[in-house]
C-alpha cells in the first residue's frame, strides 16, 4: 500500500511520534553523554574521558553488588524458566478451566503492584523466619520472573504444530523422550528468550530488592539507590550507562530470535 | 506411563504452587497483618485484633485519646490518584497518535520503531529516573537551554516538585501505553477500514467510528498497565518529587521503615490491590461490551 495514502496515517500523528520518540531518547542521551565527562560536575561538559568507568568498575563495594546481582539473577532466572517451560507444556495439554486459574496466577506479578508485592515478601519472610539475604533475594525475584519467562515460551508452543509431538508418541517415544528430541528443540528460541527477559527483569529489579534484601545482600540497582542518595557523581551515569547497554543487547537478541516483547500479549497469532 | 499421559497439569503444579506460596500466600498474610494490632517495637502483637489501621486512614486520635478527623493521609491518597490519572491521560495522548503512526508505517520501519519503544521498557527503572535528575535540576541542561531563549530566568526550580514526580511517571511508563494500542491496531482487519472508506467515509471519521473503537481493548490495558503503576509508584515520587509530593507507595514504604507501623502499611497496601480490582473490573467491562458489539 501507498504509504503516504495508508488509511492509518492521519494529519499530527508523525509530529506526535516524533515528539514522544524525543521525551523517550533525549534523557537517554544526556545520561550517555554526561558518563564520558572528564569534569566531575556532573553537568557542564569539559572533555571526553572514560575516567568515571575507571572508577566505578575498580570500587570494590560495587563489584560485589554486581557479583550479588549477576548470582540472583541467574538462581532466579534458571528457577522460573524451568517452572515456566514446564508450565507451558502442562497448561497446553490441559483443560479449560485449568488452563484460566494456572494462567491467572502466573499473570498476577505483573498485576499486583510492586510496592504491595514487596511489602508482602518482607512479612511472610520475616514472619516465618526466612532470613533476609540473596536466599530471601532470588525467591522474590523468582515471583515475578515466572511470567516474563512464561509468556515467549507460551507463544513459541502455540505456534508449533502439534502434529510432530503426536508422531513422535505415535512411534512409541515415551514422554521423555519427546519432551528431549522434539519439544524442546522446538522450543529452545522461545525458552532462550524467556529466560533472557527474566534475566534482565531480575537485574534490573529495585522496590522489590529493596524491601527483601537485608544489609547482606544489596544488588547494583540498590547500590546505585544509594549513591543516588548521597550525593550524585559522575560515577552513576557511568553505571547507569552499562545498565543500559545490558538492555539495549537483550532486547536487540530478542528481537532477533522473533518472539518480541510485543507479541507476547498476542499469543497464538505469533508465527 | 499413563499417569503421565492423564494428567498433564501436573506439569504447571511447580509453577502454581511457587506462585500460591510467595504471591497469594503473602497477600493473605497482609490481609490479616492489617487488623492486627502494633507492637510496641515494630512487628505486630498475634492475635490482638483492632481496626484501628484502618480508622488512621481518616482519623488520629489525641494524646487524651479523642478522635479527630485528620486529612493527612487522605491527602497523600488524592495526591497519588491525581497524579496517576493525569500521567494516564498525557500518556494516551502521546501513546495513541504514536501507535497509530507506527501502524501505518511499512514493515521494516515499524519493527524499527518497536524496538525503539521496547528498549526504555526494558531499562532499569531507577536509571530512568535518575536521567531526569540530571535534566530538571538547578544548573542543569533544561535549566541552561531555557535560560538562552531568554524566556524565563533560572532556575527554574523543577526538580523535588509533584511536575517533577508526574514528568518521570510519565516517562517510566509511556512504553506501556504505546505497545498494547499498537498490537491492537496490527490486529484490526484492513478490509473493515477500507470498507469504511469505499463507502465515503473521511479519515477522522474512519478513526473515530471503525479503528478506535476495534483497538478499544487495547487502548483500555494501556489505560490500566500506566494507572496501576503510577498509583503504586515509589521511585519516581521518591527521586524526583522530595518531601513534598509523597504518594501512596512512600507512606507505604515509611510503615516499614522509621515508622514502623505494619499494621497500617498492610491496610495502605489493600487499599491499593482494592483499587487495581475495581480497575481491572472495568477493563473487563470494556472488553464484554467490545465481544457483545462484534
Amino acid at each position: 500500500m501507498n504509504e503516504a495514502r495508508h488509511p492509518l496515517r492521519l494529519p499530527g500523528t508523525a509530529v506526535l511520534a516524533a515528539l514522544a520518540m524525543l521525551f523517550l531518547y533525549v534523557p537517554i542521551i544526556v545520561l550517555v553523554v554526561l558518563s564520558f565527562n572528564a569534569s566531575d560536575m556532573t553537568t557542564i561538559w569539559t572533555g571526553f574521558s572514560l575516567h568515571w568507568y575507571a572508577q566505578a568498575l575498580g570500587n570494590d563495594t560495587m563489584l560485589v553488588a554486581i557479583g550479588n546481582s549477576l548470582t540472583v539473577a541467574a538462581a532466579a532466572t534458571v528457577l522460573a524458566t524451568a517452572a515456566a517451560t514446564s508450565a507451558a507444556l502442562g497448561i497446553a495439554r490441559s483443560g479449560g478451566r485449568v488452563r484460566t486459574a494456572v494462567e491467572g496466577l502466573l499473570g498476577l506479578p505483573l498485576l499486583i503492584p510492586e510496592i504491595v508485592t514487596a511489602v508482602a515478601l518482607l512479612m511472610l519472610f520475616v514472619l516465618v523466619g526466612v532470613r533476609l539475604g540473596l536466599m530471601s533475594v532470588i525467591l522474590a525475584h523468582t515471583v515475578f520472573c515466572i511470567p516474563f519467562a512464561y509468556y515467549p515460551i507460551r507463544s513459541r508452543l502455540a505456534a508449533l504444530d502439534p502434529a510432530l509431538g503426536e508422531a513422535a508418541s505415535d512411534l512409541y517415544a515415551p514422554a521423555w523422550r519427546r519432551f528431549l528430541r522434539i519439544e524442546l528443540p522446538l522450543l529452545a528460541p522461545g525458552i532462550f528468550a524467556g529466560a533472557l527477559l527474566a534475566f534482565i527483569s531480575s537485574l534490573g529489579d529495585f522496590v522489590i530488592t529493596y524491601f527483601v534484601a537485608g544489609p547482606g545482600a544489596t544488588t547494583l540497582p540498590v547500590y546505585i539507590y544509594g549513591m543516588i542518595r548521597t550525593g550524585i557523581t559522575p560515577e552513576v551515569n557511568a553505571l547507569s550507562t552499562l545498565l543500559l547497554l545490558a538492555s539495549v543487547a537483550v532486547v536487540a537478541i530478542v528481537f532477533r530470535s522473533g518472539t518480541t516483547p510485543a507479541n507476547q500479549t498476542r499469543g497464538e497469532k505469533t508465527s | 506411563m499413563s499417569t503421565v499421559r492423564t494428567s498433564p497439569g501436573l506439569l504447571a503444579a511447580p509453577a502454581a504452587l511457587f506462585l500460591i506460596v510467595f504471591m497469594l500466600v503473602p497477600v493473605g498474610l497482609m490481609l490479616y497483618v492489617s487488623t492486627l494490632e502494633r507492637g510496641a517495637f515494630g512487628g505486630v502483637n498475634w492475635g490482638q485484633h483492632t481496626a484501628i489501621a484502618y480508622e488512621k486512614l481518616l482519623f488520629e486520635r489525641d494524646l487524651a485519646g479523642q478522635i479527630a478527623f485528620n486529612s493527612d493521609y487522605i491527602a497523600i491518597i488524592l495526591r497519588s490518584f491525581r497524579l496517576a490519572a493525569v500521567t494516564t491521560a498525557v500518556t494516551l495522548a502521546l501513546g495513541i497518535p504514536t501507535a497509530l503512526y507506527m501502524a501505518s508505517l511499512p514493515p521494516r520501519r515499524a519493527a524499527l520503531m518497536l524496538f525503539l519503544v521496547t528498549v526504555p521498557f526494558w531499562t532499569n527503572l531507577l536509571v530512568r529516573n535518575f536521567a531526569w535528575i540530571l535534566i530538571l535540576r538547578n544548573g542543569g541542561p533544561l535549566d541552561s537551554a531555557l535560560a538562552t531563549t531568554g524566556l524565563v530566568t533560572p532556575p527554574l526550580d523543577i526538580l523535588y516538585t509533584p511536575l517533577a514526580t508526574g514528568i518521570g511517571l510519565t516517562y517510566s511508563f509511556l512504553p506501556f501505553m504505546i505497545l498494547p494500542i499498537y498490537v491492537a491496531l496490527e490486529r484490526i482487519d484492513r478490509r473493515l477500514i477500507e470498507a469504511a472508506f469505499d463507502l465515503g467515509a473521511d479519515r477522522w471519521r474512519v478513526l473515530s467510528r471503525v479503528v478506535l473503537p476495534l483497538a478499544a481493548p487495547g487502548i483500555a490495558a494501556g489505560a490500566i498497565l500506566v494507572f496501576v503503576p503510577c498509583l503504586g509508584a515509589y521511585v519516581s515520587p521518591e527521586l524526583l518529587g522530595g518531601g513534598k509530593s509523597l504518594m501512596i507507595g512512600n507512606l507505604i514504604q515509611a510503615q516499614f521503615g522509621a515508622s514502623r507501623n505494619w499494621p497500617f502499611g498492610a491496610a495502605l497496601a489493600l487499599v491499593l490491590l482494592l483499587v487495581l480490582l475495581v480497575a481491572l473490573a472495568l477493563l473487563a467491562s470494556v472488553k464484554r461490551r467490545e465481544r457483545l458489539a462484534s
